[in-house]
């Protein structure tokens, strides 16, 4: 059964806001929500950002000297929170998939547009209230992973503000995935087959399916820790009769899906701007969609590779290492794929190209790094160091957010209708590379040699090589600069871009630049192949 | 054409060898100290081979790409319509496959090495805890009872290790155990969850309110090395740590007297 699309304009034009107040406004439009996402995001990457750069100061000398002990616990908390709910899983998700999906199936609006609102707008009260909550009696203090007892003993309004604050970010995260699925699946043109689809398309039905299933598992979690800090249950209080490891099997069974919401849209962002660039159809189009779908059937069933050095039974061990080992075999088709499609390709050297190549590399370190910690034995040394903090920001700075970059340089064209500034992009670019190896890279060392993370002090060995990360983290920091000039500059006096200035087939690029409301002026063009490139479409 | 695939050949051979001669030649880990480090130093050694051969040789190709699929000036149109190739496709699924069974199956082996893989749910008389389910840890022991000779209770507390010697009815701050010997230590939290990590043995456990885990381990080295707790526990976290000092067996006796209470 197929709905068909109603093509005439549903919502009233005049009751929506004109120009830039539509930013700040309960907008209906797809596009207008996508830009929300991304600019709310992006404010909260510079907070996760400040809040980083404290931490990369505290450890410049191995004495806690910089915060006070409790206030740098509150900061990585924070840091942690903001950065997963509030910048990436937004703007991969919410940011492009509002802009991108409905053009992607030939639709004028997302198939629910007065939910796609209300999940937008739960992020700018949630992300205020959680960082509020710093100035009340301090903001959360036991990381990001809230693991009780702890959480329960630290002071209780910031854990409950940071509670709820997740409830209502993870709620708007399932309103945003059940809108991304109906409209793939009901709103696609009845002319348009599941398999011609783009590639971010099937990345979003993907991750779509995993923040519905896991979500509400987080949910239930953390309502129940709610429980035993505020009506002092003992669902997870040992004192009580409670059970911490139930707690960890909860929390990762959302939180190990987590990392693939932040990084298949990724992937597929990735698949629509290396064609485009390199002239070239997007290679194994099958194989990547059903890499996908592996990777989200797998990613359900390895959580507790988290957990190696908690109580978990050595069968568990044994299955969760291969389950998680596995993951590497889609993941790494779609990396092979990527590269042959580069191969034999005329590349046009630009800084999204750059920022997508950057996250391959990126992503590869990361992701041998996480074969090794799927390891077993080799997990049970790093784990909690900072090893492992070292991988996953290769994972989703190294990976999600060079992402994100090269989507901004890739779709600003479309959206503004100017060019951005290549040489500042070049710049940003070189920055953000160097400073974030420069930054992470050292930090495998530590974690092998005996450095555990979420520390404030540290023995004094290791302060040469801290110093060194810090300094890539203040390389990091000024890589922001040019970024920011090159978007606030190009906005007014940029090249006009043209509708279509990368000679993309993707349909968002058949329209005007920046699309009208409702996408398409007259009729929507029909798209059966995103990636024809080499056929004289063009 | 045999010229090009001779210059593959040879990428490929200096990649490999290049990861051999990093991985034989650069040693990113600390000294070890126990049974269980040099079995983990073999198991990074084979991991950090592979990954860098991954590594280097994917870096390279896109690089490789970039450079030399570059659009040049003046030039127009796409590049070829190639939309795929089934048999490319089944050889970079198969190939990582089977480098993933094996890594699993050779991680599995290290892991039975270390004893990982041992039933964890003996009862014992060393440590009166007959009745109690032990819930995780590495246990490396060869005598029957599952124990080793020399056992500890650890208790961890916000934000400070016990060591309580049962036999000799003491605790101490410092964790002293004599050399070549097997090490039992069966830990508990007193309050939230803490870690016990000696980065020199190569192992790590959780401390768990609640649940008793039990981690065992023979040093083979005589000295002193840290002990640090790798689980957030709170604000003073980062400084909540110890020391083991591992002595020979006269020395080890000689603390062992001093401390008794039994005796005296």
């Amino acid at each position: 059964m197929t709905i068909l699309i109603d093509n005439a304009p549903k919502i009233k034009k005049s009751l929506q806001p004109k120009g830039f107040l539509r930013y700040f406004s309960f907008s209906l439009d797809h596009k207008v929500i996508g830009i929300q996402y991304l600019i709310c995001g992006f404010l909260f990457y510079l907070v996760g950002g400040t809040l980083a750069s404290a931490i990369r100061i505290e450890l410049i000398s191995p004495l806690s000297d910089f915060l006070p002990r409790d206030v740098y616990n509150q900061v990585l908390t924070l840091h942690g929170t903001i950065m997963i709910f509030l910048w990436i899983v937004p703007v991969v998700n919410g940011a492009f998939g509002n802009y991108l999906i409905p053009f992607y199936v030939g639709a004028r609006d997302m198939a629910f547009p007065r939910l796609n609102a209300v999940a937008f707008w739960l992020i700018p009260p949630s992300g205020l209230m959680l960082i509020a909550s710093y100035f009340i009696e301090g903001a959360a203090q036991s990381g990001w992973t809230a693991y009780p007892p702890l959480s329960i003993t630290t002071p209780q309004s910031g854990q409950i503000i940071w509670i709820l604050s997740v409830l209502l970010l993870g709620g708007s995260s399932i309103f945003g995935g059940i809108n991304f699925i109906v409209t793939i699946l009901k709103l696609r043109r009845p002319e348009l087959k599941l398999m011609q689809l783009p590639m971010y398309c099937w990345a979003m039905l993907g991750t779509s399916i995993l923040v519905v299933l896991s979500t509400p598992v987080l949910a239930g979690t953390l309502i129940l820790l709610s429980f035993d800090i505020v009506a002092h249950t003992g669902f997870f209080n040992p004192a009580l009769g409670g059970n911490v490891v139930v707690y960890q099997h909860l929390f990762w069974f959302y939180s190990h899906p987590a990392v693939y919401i932040m990084v298949l849209p990724a992937f597929g962002l990735v698949s629509e701007i290396l064609p485009i660039h390199c002239r070239k159809p997007l290679f194994g189009y099958t194989t990547m969609v059903f890499s996908i779908m592996g990777i989200v059937v797998l990613g359900l069933v390895v959580w507790a590779h988290h957990m190696f050095t908690s109580g978990t039974p050595p069968w568990m061990r044994l299955f969760f290492t291969i389950a998680t080992a596995f993951i590497a075999v889609p993941t790494g088709i779609k990396f092979f794929n990527w590269v042959a499609t580069m191969w034999g390709g005329k590349i046009s050297i630009n800084s999204a190209m750059l920022f997508s190549c950057g996250f391959i590399i990126n992503f590869v370190f990361g992701g041998i790094t996480g074969v090794a910690l799927a390891q077993v034995p080799f997990d049970i040394h790093v784990h909690d160091t900072y090893f492992v903090v070292a991988h996953f920001h290769y994972i989703v700075y190294g990976g999600s957010v060079f992402v994100i970059f090269s989507s901004i340089y890739h779709w600003y064209p479309k959206v503004i209708g100017k060019l951005l500034n290549e040489t500042l992009g070049y710049l940003h670019f070189v920055l953000t590379f160097i400073g974030f190896n420069l930054c992470f890279a050292p930090q495998h060392w530590l974690g092998l040699n005996g450095m555990p993370r979420r520390v404030a002090e540290y023995d004094p060995q290791f302060q040469f090589v801290n110093q060194i990360s810090s300094l890539g983290a203040l390389l990091m920091a000024i890589s922001t600069i040019p970024f920011l000039i090159n978007i606030l500059m190009s906005f007014k006096k940029g090249n006009v871009a043209g509708n279509n200035p990368w000679n993309g087939l993707t349909p968002e690029w058949l329209t005007t630049s920046p699309p009208p409301v409702e996408n398409w002026e007259g009729e929507a063009p029909l798209v059966r192949e995103p990636y024809g490139y080499g056929k004289d479409y063009l | 054409m045999l010229n090009k695939s001779f210059y593959l050949i040879l990428i490929i051979t200096s990649i490999i060898g290049i990861s051999f001669w990093i991985g034989f030649n650069i040693n990113l880990l600390p000294e070890e100290a126990s049974i269980n480090a040099p079995i983990y130093d073999e198991l990074f050694k084979i991991l950090f081979i592979i990954g860098l051969i991954l590594f280097i040789g994917m870096t390279a190709l896109v690089i490789f790409s970039l450079f030399k699929f570059r659009k040049k000036e003046g030039q127009f149109g796409d590049g070829i319509a190639l939309e795929g190739n089934l048999s490319l496709e089944i050889i970079w699924t198969v190939i990582p496959s089977i480098i993933i069974l094996f890594v699993g199956i050779y991680s599995y082996n290290i892991y039975e090495r270390m004893g990982g893989m041992n039933e964890l749910n003996h009862h014992h008389e060393n440590l009166n805890t007959n009745s109690e389910k032990i819930w995780a840890g590495i246990n490396k022991i060869n005598n029957k009872s599952g124990f080793g000779q020399t056992a500890i209770e650890v208790s961890a507390m916000q934000f400070a290790f016990l060591f309580n010697y049962p036999q000799g009815e003491f605790i101490s701050g410092e964790l002293h155990v004599p050399v070549n010997q097997e090490i039992s230590i069966k830990m508990e939290s007193k309050d939230v969850i803490h870690a016990f990590w000696i980065p020199e043995f190569r192992i790590k456990q959780d401390i768990i309110p609640g649940q008793p885990t039990i981690l065992n381990f023979t040093p083979t080295k005589t000295g002193k090395y840290p002990i640090i707790c790798a689980e957030l526990c709170g604000p003073y976290h980062g400084g909540m740590r110890a020391s083991i000092i591992v002595e020979e067996q006269s020395d080890y006796e000689k603390w062992f007297k001093q401390n008794n209470k039994i005796n005296l």
